[in-house]
């Protein structure tokens, strides 16, 4: 499974906001499970996504020098469940931004309707000590997450 | 200028969004982190929300220094703090009370320092300053 949890980054303003959307298809495996005859996406996929929305504005701020790990999520509260076939329109704000870490203002709307409030909070793991236990590359941003906004890039010129 | 009450009151509200404790739990004498269950990752939250509610700006290790020690290796010998490394923490920590301590400087009850009373004092010199 890859996990990247939103399909397309669709605005960034640096240092400031991000959105993304994600698109929820019976396709996915999870939805077998969680229910069987029931799916529903689990919340902590949606956290993810959020989270992913956050980490890429926040990780932006700073040209992706930083290893930003999702450390705490503060506050969390979701308005109803969200299904397959929805559209689920992720935006984060950030709230603050330090050299030790930031923490966002995020929420789903799904059809303008908020189904989803959170504050997601993220530290920049050290850069001294994050040496003594991972490589300099940056395995927070790989490849992926460098897509997604690439794609962005590109639609913007379009 | 808020009494101390006051800044005492919203530092425990604080502490109880941050931390998701109940504030009766929360004493002038809790620690953070053997009271309360802070966590390191915490510590940045509390700053964050301290920043917010008094709107002030908390300098990167003034409230919660992140190495003490690691300037000298004279400031620690046999796991308890020198006289030497208890003057460090006076210079670093004005607004700590270190009468406890000074009795026992093991450097395992360090983080005993670190309570609700030292975040107010903390806040209540920002504020006058």
């Amino acid at each position: 499974m890859r996990w990247i949890w939103i399909d397309r980054i669709t605005e960034l303003h640096s240092g400031q906001s991000a959105k993304a959307i994600k698109c929820l298809s019976l396709a996915e495996d999870h939805f077998a499970q969680h229910f069987p005859g029931y799916p529903v996406m689990p919340a902590c996929f949606i956290l993810e996504g959020l989270a992913q929305t956050g980490g890429i504005l926040v990780g932006e701020a700073s040209d992706f020098k930083e290893k930003v790990v999702l450390a705490k999520v503060n506050r969390a509260i979701f308005h109803r469940e969200m299904f397959p076939g929805e559209v689920l329109h992720y935006e984060t704000k950030i709230s603050n931004l330090r050299p030790e870490g930031a923490s966002v203002e995020a929420q789903v709307t799904v059809e303008n309707q908020v189904t989803v409030e959170a504050e997601i909070f993220f530290a920049f793991l050290d850069q001294s000590r994050s040496k003594e236990f991972f490589t300099e590359e940056n395995f927070v941003f790989t490849g992926e997450f460098r897509h997604l906004l690439q794609r962005l890039a590109r639609s913007k010129k379009d | 200028m808020p009494t101390q009450e006051e800044i005492y009151s919203k530092v425990a509200s604080t502490l109880v969004e941050a931390l998701n404790v109940d504030e009766e739990d929360i004493q002038p004498s809790s620690t953070l982190q053997g009271d309360l269950g802070a966590e390191s990752i915490d510590f940045l939250d509390i700053v964050f929300r301290l920043e917010r509610e008094f709107g002030i700006k908390i300098p990167r290790g003034e409230l919660f220094p992140e190495s003490i020690f690691q300037g000298d290796p004279e400031f620690v010998k046999d796991g308890k703090v020198t006289e030497k490394g208890l003057a460090e923490l006076r210079q670093r920590l004005p607004f700590a009370d270190l009468t406890s301590f000074e009795k026992d400087p093991s450097l395992s009850k360090l983080s005993d320092l670190f309570t609700v009373e030292m975040i107010t004092r903390y806040i209540e010199g920002k504020l006058k300053s």
